[in-house]
């Protein structure tokens, strides 16, 4: 099975030819969004970090930052720092070229104020573009791919249709030699057990088990019980009765293959399969991550309707019922519902899900690209300082 | 599928309602090979559970061909399974 992708340097493909305007940090986020608008093609990637980060969180913030910027879907990127910050343009740049990313750099302090920040960093925007835009899809083997799949804003459907015929569809690209990844580890709580007995090795049980507890750990910390949390009010009045029965319906997501590495926040698996990353349920959080990690497309279903994109990654929703496609036909790309009207059943819905991701992955745009979605969030873990 | 009941594995011993569900009510649903009759006991709404069978107190529920919790008191064939006669499965920590 192939699809029309870029071959980018050491045997990575991408689906998207991007050219990125990242600001290293927040003190930069204005220049890099002003550069962008003046070089239309660009994207521009705004968050709130990059300095005041304690222990740990700043090794985790380089990762998600140089993960995203090394998506292979991204051609080019321009860094915007400021100069004294913590993770500047310099050693976010030294990084971006030791993985074998094209980058320039401009720090604002070093320039005669905004000003001249965005005119210089303009020019090397339109640099990086006139480099890039020549780039040819070639035909490419979906084991090439990985798709990372997630759920948001579920109803009681979504455990039911599609989320399984996502299932199916990651099975399909494994059975392929792709790859996939699931993160939300809130939800694989009451379903550990599940998911530990298709470990693919005795270190992947007990990572599945370590990134559990330590959530469930996590939330006791904070003297809650998040089986009185979960399932949701609205959950319950839905039909959804326990925690398990609700993580056993999102599981189902990854589909039916063994698992074959746990990964952290943002990092990237070293094996190809079923990837799970550990990280929180928070639609754009989550999504950030695991384009870090180095997803190419995203499938995302929904039950009551979430319009969440990626600006790196194509976002391919999915809805588990009729009426919601019905009523947002301008942004969901294929109805899972059909399942429950007799159109389509699990196995059908899944095969035309995966032939939705090679045309995607193709060039295909999706409604969340239409719209111009590009929500971006990184998980944080410390307090800031 | 039924387009009244989902069941999703042939272990399980609750279905999904597709349409709410009136008192008296008999449906057919197919669970692995087989048909199963089932008479519903009570209103069940849209997106909520009716036991397949008799469930005796502690019993596990079985949805997805595992366990989503147990059954806190008898549940009969036909009744809504719900948070007032269901609590979530005891928590393991090691899988051991």
């Amino acid at each position: 099975m192939k699809f029309q992708g870029y071959r980018r340097g050491n045997g990575r493909v991408g689906v998207r030819n991007h050219v990125l305007v990242f600001p290293t940090v927040i003190c930069a986020a204005a220049v890099a969004e002003k550069i962008a608008r003046e070089v239309p093609g660009t994207v521009y990637l705004g968050h709130q970090h990059g300095c005041g980060h304690l222990g740990e969180e700043q090794e985790h913030m380089i990762r998600a930052m140089v993960g995203s910027c090394t998506n292979p879907n991204v051609a080019g990127v321009l860094l915007v720092g400021l100069g004294c910050e913590m993770l500047s343009a310099e050693l976010l740049g030294e990084k971006l070229r030791d993985a074998g990313q094209r980058v320039e750099t401009i720090t604002t302090q070093e320039m005669l104020g905004t000003a001249e920040a965005i005119g210089k960093g303009a020019e090397l925007a339109r640099k990086l573009l006139e480099e890039t835009r020549g780039a040819q899809r070639e035909p490419i083997e979906a084991s090439g791919l990985m798709v990372a799949a997630k759920c948001g804003a579920s109803d009681t459907l979504s455990g039911l249709t599609a989320n399984p015929a996502l299932g199916v569809a990651c099975d399909m690209l494994i059975k392929e030699g792709g790859s996939a990844i699931f993160t939300e580890t809130p939800e694989m709580l009451g379903a550990e057990q599940v998911l530990a007995s298709r470990a693919a090795s005795e270190e992947v049980r007990r990572r599945i088990w370590e990134i559990t507890s330590r959530t469930d750990d996590k939330i006791k910390a904070l003297g809650l019980d998040i089986r009185e949390a979960e399932p949701s009010p609205g959950n319950i009045e839905a039909g959804l009765t326990t925690l398990a029965e609700k993580s056993l319906g999102a599981i189902r997501k990854g589909g039916t293959t063994p698992i074959v590495e746990v990964v952290d926040y943002a990092q990237r698996p070293s094996t190809k399969g079923l990837v799970i990353m550990d990280g929180p349920a928070h639609d754009v959080v989550s999504v950030t991550g695991m384009v870090a990690a180095g997803a190419q497309v995203v499938v995302f279903t929904t039950g009551i309707g979430t319009p969440v994109g990626s600006p790196i990654a194509p976002v391919i929703k999915v809805s588990s019922n009729s009426s919601l496609y019905q009523r947002w036909q301008g942004n969901i790309d294929v109805n899972a519902g059909s399942i429950l009207d007799g159109e389509e059943t699990l196995e059908s819905m899944g095969q035309q899900l995966f032939a939705e991701i090679l045309e995607v992955a193709s060039g295909k745009l999706t409604k969340a690209e239409m719209l111009g979605h590009r929500e971006f969030a990184i998980h944080t873990i410390a307090p800031t300082v | 599928m039924s387009p009244d009941l989902l069941v999703v594995d042939a272990k399980d011993n609750v279905a999904t309602a597709l349409r709410p569900l009136e008192e008296g009510e008999r449906l057919e649903t197919k669970v692995g090979g087989s048909t199963l009759e089932v008479t519903v006991s009570e209103p069940i709404a849209f997106g909520h559970k009716i036991a397949l069978v008799d469930l005796e107190r502690g019993e596990q529920v079985l949805k997805y061909g595992e366990v989503m919790g147990l059954a806190t008191q008898r549940i009969a064939r036909g009744q809504h399974v719900h948070v007032h006669n269901v609590k979530g499965p005891e928590t393991r920590r090691d899988g051991s």
